[in-house]
């Protein structure tokens, strides 16, 4: 057991349990609204939002698999950076009109903005249900996060005592996103990304200067995967794959539902447009994280026989934590695992407050009590965001953790499916209602059997367009699939003249401002 | 006047999708030179489009876009 880094843990630990409670008094309010409760009251400044939503978006796992990734298989690792580069753009100029919508109509799930719209409860439901679908895995996903850096501090034990850390971690969270709503994951989100300034900053200073520079850092690295692997025999091989990785990933992270919720919670389109601009500070330091794989590699932690076991248990996915106790003094590993697991915990809370939303209103409301007053709203929210995280701890301790980072892949898959309904929907209504689920459903299908055709290992799916390969992103083939599909519905259905609904929504609700 | 204020925000949707261009066209930069402080072209490249990115959203920010 490492005593000083398990000391250092708990100690930050126990700091973000008391913030974690004490938010329920910031910004007081009354919790027994769901606009309160999950979103905190849509008052959120720019400095807030620029922590909440780094701390939602750059999670506990991407800390632990995009170095692991680049640990073991190299450059295409770095489709990171492109990806979270190619966001901002993006949402600068699409989301702030979701924003406005959202603020006037009293949204709280992209769902709720596509029953306005379209006049669809079944368009609706299948947003709502693709949402939660997605979200699953992923608070799973940062379970496995915690779990790691737990095991790296020695906790090695197996069966129902191994898991107890986990346990009381997951409990202890569950209590205050209980009480507290999306303040508790706000308040510790700045805590949390605080950590992982600090830790990153502290890696770049001291590990390059351990292993002889850049320069010897990459001249350790295969060549083979130092670059990506260039088109070969009418195979785009690399390229392709990268490019397309990069771009789905990129067009499908604000469609999740955490994602959504940060958004709302900020208090007008200006704070949303500016951290557009803020946030890449954040895409900075992921390219550094990323850059600790190859330091993993240039360390030879793989090869040191005291991490031999974990490696066998946890694969690449323990190359971060074995170069923190490889290059670090104990105090300080403590300190950057506690910010990985931290890092956890702030996702986690908001994902559980999203798909809780999500439930409340778009099932519950919907079909289940539609007379339910605000009340009993954001009690049932408040209910579902335990069982919600009740059923990832029970998924992560009972099933194997592929199991997990499987159906995280497939999330990707499936949350792109809401983009015609939910982006183009902001533009227009063109695309009809019914054909909007149809198209969900081919993409749905289509994406999944692409994924399933891989065995449920890698989301690139190897097109053949004649004589050519085209590996890429199943997400952004089933995409197109989708998208042709709900036009071609479209035009069926108004040949038939099949009846649009009614807008809820006008032109002018997508450019409003607080201000 | 209309279309003065149409071509401007157009010119800046256009400096919002250079990102786009300068990143998804992957043969461009897989390779290792020039090595800039020992790091290969493939990886300073994609560092210095993010802050890039960054600058252009801010650009359009200040530009009220």
């Amino acid at each position: 057991m490492n005593w000083t880094a398990l000391i250092v843990f708990v100690l930050l630990f126990a700091l973000v349990t008391v913030l974690g409670f004490v938010a329920a008094s910031w910004r007081r309010a009354d919790l027994n609204h769901l606009h309160e409760w999950g979103l905190a009251g849509r008052r959120f400044g720019t400095v807030v939002t620029w922590f909440l939503l780094g701390g939602d978006l750059y999670t506990a796992y991407t800390f632990i698999a995009v170095p692991a990734l680049v640990f073991g298989a190299g450059a295409i690792g770095f489709f990171a950076l492109p990806y979270t580069l190619m966001v901002f753009p993006f949402v600068y100029l699409v989301f702030p009109r979701l924003w406005s919508v959202a603020r006037r109509h009293g949204y709280v799930t992209a769902s709720d903005f596509v029953r306005g719209r379209y006049d669809s409860g079944l368009l609706a439901l299948v947003v709502a249900i693709t949402g939660i679908l997605a979200t699953m895995p992923y608070i799973a996903l940062q379970l496995v996060g915690i779990q790691v850096v737990i095991a790296a501090m020695g906790f090695t034990g197996t069966g129902l005592a191994g898991d107890l850390p986990l346990i009381l971690a997951f409990v202890i969270l569950a209590a205050y996103t209980y009480t507290s709503g999306l303040r508790a994951p706000a308040l510790i989100a700045i805590v949390k990304d605080l950590l992982v300034y600090i830790t990153i900053i502290a890696a770049l200073i001291v590990i390059p200067a351990q292993l002889g520079g850049f320069a010897h850092i990459f001249a350790s690295i295969p060549a083979d995967k130092l670059l990506l692997k260039p088109p070969a025999g009418g195979n785009l091989g690399s390229y392709s794959a990268f490019a397309t990785l990069a771009l789905g990933s990129a067009l499908a992270l604000f469609l999740y539902p955490h994602a959504v919720t940060g958004l709302l919670s900020a208090s007008s389109r200006q704070v949303i447009k500016r951290n557009m601009a803020l946030l890449p500070a954040y895409s900075l330091v992921l390219a550094l994280i990323a850059f600790l794989g190859y330091m993993a590699v240039a360390a030879g932690v793989e090869h040191d026989p005291q991490y031999a076991a974990y490696f066998r248990s946890y694969g690449a996915n323990f190359a971060v934590p074995a170069l923190f106790l490889h290059s670090f003094p104990a105090w300080f590993a403590g300190l950057a695992f506690a910010a990985i697991a931290i890092g956890a915990l702030v996702p986690a809370a908001i994902m559980s407050i999203a798909a809780s939303s999500l439930f409340t209103r778009n099932i519950y409301k919907e079909y289940l009590r539609p007379r339910a007053t605000p009340a009993q709203e954001a009690g049932t929210a408040k209910l579902m965001s335990l069982i919600v995280k009740l059923g990832a701890l029970a998924f992560v301790i009972f099933l194997p953790a592929s199991y997990a980072i499987q159906l995280q892949l497939l999330g990707g898959v499936w949350i792109i499916q809401t983009l015609p309904a939910v982006v183009i929907g902001l533009y227009g209504r063109w695309l009809h209602r019914w054909a909007l689920v149809g198209g969900w459903l081919a993409g749905m299908l289509t994406g999944t059997a692409m994924v399933a055709a891989q065995h449920f290992k890698s989301s690139i799916f190897p097109l053949h367009l004649g004589a050519f390969i085209v590996p890429g992103y199943a997400a952004l083939y089933s995409l197109i699939i989708n998208i042709v599909a709900a036009v071609v519905l479209t035009l069926l259905l108004r040949a038939l003249r099949a009846p649009a609904g009614a807008d809820a929504t006008a032109a002018d609700d997508y450019r409003h401002d607080t201000a | 006047m209309n279309t003065v204020i149409a071509a401007r925000r157009w010119f800046f949707y256009g400096l919002l999708c250079l990102p786009y261009l300068g990143i998804l066209w992957v043969p461009f930069y897989n390779r290792i030179d020039p090595v800039v402080f020992g790091i290969p072209f493939f990886y300073w490249f994609q560092f210095t489009w993010i802050i890039v990115t960054a600058i252009i959203t801010a650009i359009a920010y200040f530009a009220r876009v």
